[in-house]
């Protein structure tokens, strides 16, 4: 099985850490995973701001480096989603729905191919589980509370096999951070207040960490975690699910 | 005065923090109000999924179910009147008054005809109206709009009540009892309504098979309005009509469970035909309807039964206040629904959003509204209506990123500034910075650590 490690520019740039993870707890499972060198971004920052027509050099970019392969694995629900739905090039249409077949986010990966039922992890803590809503209801890895269905979460089934870990219970469960791509530049107001609401039922309920599968969501409450002087610290899914004591 | 842009207006909110956070959660309640009533429903997803198809088919057909709804009203005895905008829907209901030359005018909640300003229109032609929905009445004594379609008052808090009625009405200042204050608006309603003469209300269903429509109130008040009042006029989008009397077993039991989390709205009111000596008249409008039909992209956003489920559970409505929308119809559907009006004007809206994706999954007739603002966001760049520094940004963005070796440079120079000189992006003029820290550079990228550790 020849997978390719597809890591989301920003977290190539400010968040290594998630990336090594997310390798290394592939390479546990006896994957063979590559990363090809010249990928850069998917092109989502500009198509959501309304300019998805200047993703044509992303777009291309991306069907080079990520043809071939079996599976596309990444860190993040958001990128994931963007190539899923907008992932197209007048030069090989062919190889770009091939990509968009096979590309998958983290935890889908390792619970829908994989199949995994046991982690050799350990993360003695509380954490408080944010969704991101492209993952969550982009990509359906949990069922949204908007939706009279059963309840299911990949990320959760993830998390409850790592020993020692608490999952906190939020008052709203899947409520948006406030990230939104430029969203959290143009209408910086709004997205603030929304960060700090999101935070504050973490910390509210006694959330050591916040994890999730997207770092956008954890970069922004970061950012006010910290300005905040809070204890609260945030960490990638992949970073937990590779955690080890020892 | 150049109207402020959302984000503006919404900063402006925000700034009352403890206000911000009773506006969240007053709607929040309500949307939690709308889960455990939906919840009750086994077959709610079944529903939805009913209410969408009805819908779909009915824009598809629109023309046929229009002109038979028509043939059934005239049979049944209602006039009626077509107007192509706002400004002949205004004249149509100006016309009917002035014929009859009647003063004592109410209105029951119509969110079409906060959309064509008819009030406004009827001021200055000397004639006013009283809307007679409590919501409403508190912010038209106000001067001010609606700031939901479905609790038109809801950014004011109880004491915001008693100030104003203390104003106009005369009640005892400081008194905050919502009892009191409901009980002195319905003694200052009942004076209108018992000498109306004539009564405008909206539509929420219109029957094509009978030729009749349907009303949906709490308080009774477009029933009291018309059944006192010699001349009722009702006033109707395009959109509003449904094929059959029994889809109303679809559609009211989605409304009120979506809008409020009642199971039924208090008055659901049947009307068919004027009674004895009365006159009724029907105003049919486009206002722009058609022409959104015919954008395929958003010609779906027309399936909507205004039941503002998603105004209550967008996060960005509940921090900034339906006013930041300076639209009559805020919120997520407003923003896919306005751009249509007025491209230019609302050019702002479809970006007040994170794209969450919350209020498609909670809408009761299935639009995808998320989907829907991505593209106009497209659509409204693409007619130039981006400003000048996002373009020249955007454009700059994606050079760096179609190039690998841009982007590796860009990466490290951007790491080695926060790194080194992180006053130039730790300032004022960074909005990321004003109240968020920027993320601690690492010393490498994981790329430049993949080339040392594994190739």
């Amino acid at each position: 099985m020849k997978v390719a490690l597809f890591i989301p520019c920003y977290v190539d740039q400010f968040y290594p850490k998630a990336a090594i993870a997310t390798l290394e707890l592939l390479e546990k499972f006896g994957l063979e995973v590559s990363y090809p060198k010249n990928q850069t971004c998917c092109g989502q920052p500009m198509a959501n701001s309304g300019f998805e027509h200047l993703t044509k050099g992303c777009n291309n970019l991306f069907v080079e480096n990520f043809s071939g392969y079996d599976y596309i694995v990444c860190p993040s629900g958001s990128c994931v989603m963007h190539i899923k739905d907008h992932l197209h090039t007048e030069e090989n249409e062919a190889a770009a729905q091939d990509i968009r077949n096979k590309v998958y986010e983290l935890t889908e990966f390792l619970v829908d191919v994989l199949k995994i039922e046991k982690l050799e992890a350990s993360f003695p803590h509380k954490v408080g589980l944010h969704q991101s809503c492209h993952g969550q209801r982009g990509l359906k890895l949990s069922q949204m509370t908007e939706l009279m269905a059963e309840p299911f979460s990949k990320p959760g089934h993830l998390l409850s096999m790592v020993k020692g870990l608490e999952l906190v219970e939020l008052d709203r469960k899947d409520e948006c951070c406030g990230f939104g791509g430029t969203f959290c530049v143009t209408e910086e107001a709004v997205s603030v207040k929304m960060g700090k609401d999101r935070v504050l039922d973490h910390e509210r309920n006694g959330a050591e960490y916040i994890t999730a599968g997207d770092l956008s969501c954890l970069m922004h409450m970061e950012g006010i975690l910290k300005r905040r002087g809070s204890k609260v610290k945030i960490i990638h899914i992949a970073e937990i699910l590779n955690h080890h004591l020892s | 005065m150049k109207v402020q842009d959302h984000a503006q207006a919404a900063a402006q909110f925000i700034k009352d923090e403890e206000r911000t956070d009773w506006h969240d959660e007053t709607l929040w309640f309500v949307r939690q109000k709308r889960d455990l009533a939906a919840h009750g429903i086994p077959e709610w997803e079944q529903l939805r999924e009913w209410a969408s198809q009805i819908k779909d088919h009915t824009l598809s057909n629109l023309s046929h179910y229009l002109e038979s709804f028509e043939q059934k009203a005239i049979a049944n005895g209602i006039r009626v009147h077509w107007a192509a905008d706002g400004e002949e829907h205004n004249k149509i209901v100006h016309q009917i008054i002035a014929d009859h030359d009647l003063k004592r005018i109410v209105k029951s909640k119509s969110m079409l005809t906060e959309e064509c300003h008819l009030n406004e229109y009827l001021i200055q032609k000397g004639i006013s109206v009283v809307d007679t929905d409590l919501g409403e009445r508190i912010v038209q004594l106000r001067k001010e709009a609606p700031s939901h379609i479905v609790l038109p008052a809801i950014h004011l808090k109880k004491q915001d009540v008693s100030d104003t009625f203390h104003d106009f009405l005369d009640t005892e200042k400081g008194n905050n009892d919502p009892q009191y204050l409901t009980e002195a608006a319905r003694q200052h309603l009942r004076d209108y309504f018992i000498a109306s003469e004539l009564a405008i209300t909206g539509v929420n269903f219109a029957i094509a098979e009978t030729g009749g429509f349907v009303v949906c109130t709490n308080e009774g008040n477009a029933d009291m309005g018309a059944h006192t009042a010699n001349v009722h006029i009702a006033c109707m989008g395009i959109e509003k009509i449904i094929p059959k009397a029994e889809h109303l077993g679809v559609f009211l039991r989605l409304l009120a469970r979506s809008a409020t989390g009642q199971p039924v709205t208090t008055y659901s009111s049947h009307f068919h035909r004027p009674r004895e000596g009365q006159e009724m008249h029907l105003v049919i409008v486009d206002n722009g309807r058609t022409r959104q039909l015919g954008r395929a992209d958003f010609r779906n956003s027309l399936k909507c039964i205004r039941c503002a489920a998603c105004f209550n559970t967008c996060p960005v409505y509940r921090r900034s206040g339906g006013h930041s929308y300076h639209t009559a119809v805020a919120g997520p559907i407003g923003s896919i629904l306005n751009p249509n009006l007025d491209m230019k004007a609302n050019a702002d809206l479809p970006f007040a959003s994170t794209l969450c994706g919350s209020c498609s999954n909670v809408c009761p007739v299935k639009i995808d509204i998320h989907e829907q603002l991505y593209k106009w966001r497209q659509v409204i760049v693409q007619a130039g209506y981006a400003p000048v520094s996002k373009k020249l940004g955007m454009e700059g963005m994606a050079a760096v990123l179609s190039s690998p070796a841009l982007y590796h440079f860009s990466g490290k120079m951007g790491r080695t500034t926060l790194k080194y000189a992180p006053f130039l992006v730790n300032n004022g003029f960074n909005p990321w910075y004003k109240q968020r820290d920027m993320p601690a550079p690492p010393a490498e990228s994981f790329g430049e650590w993949y080339q040392k550790n594994r190739s």
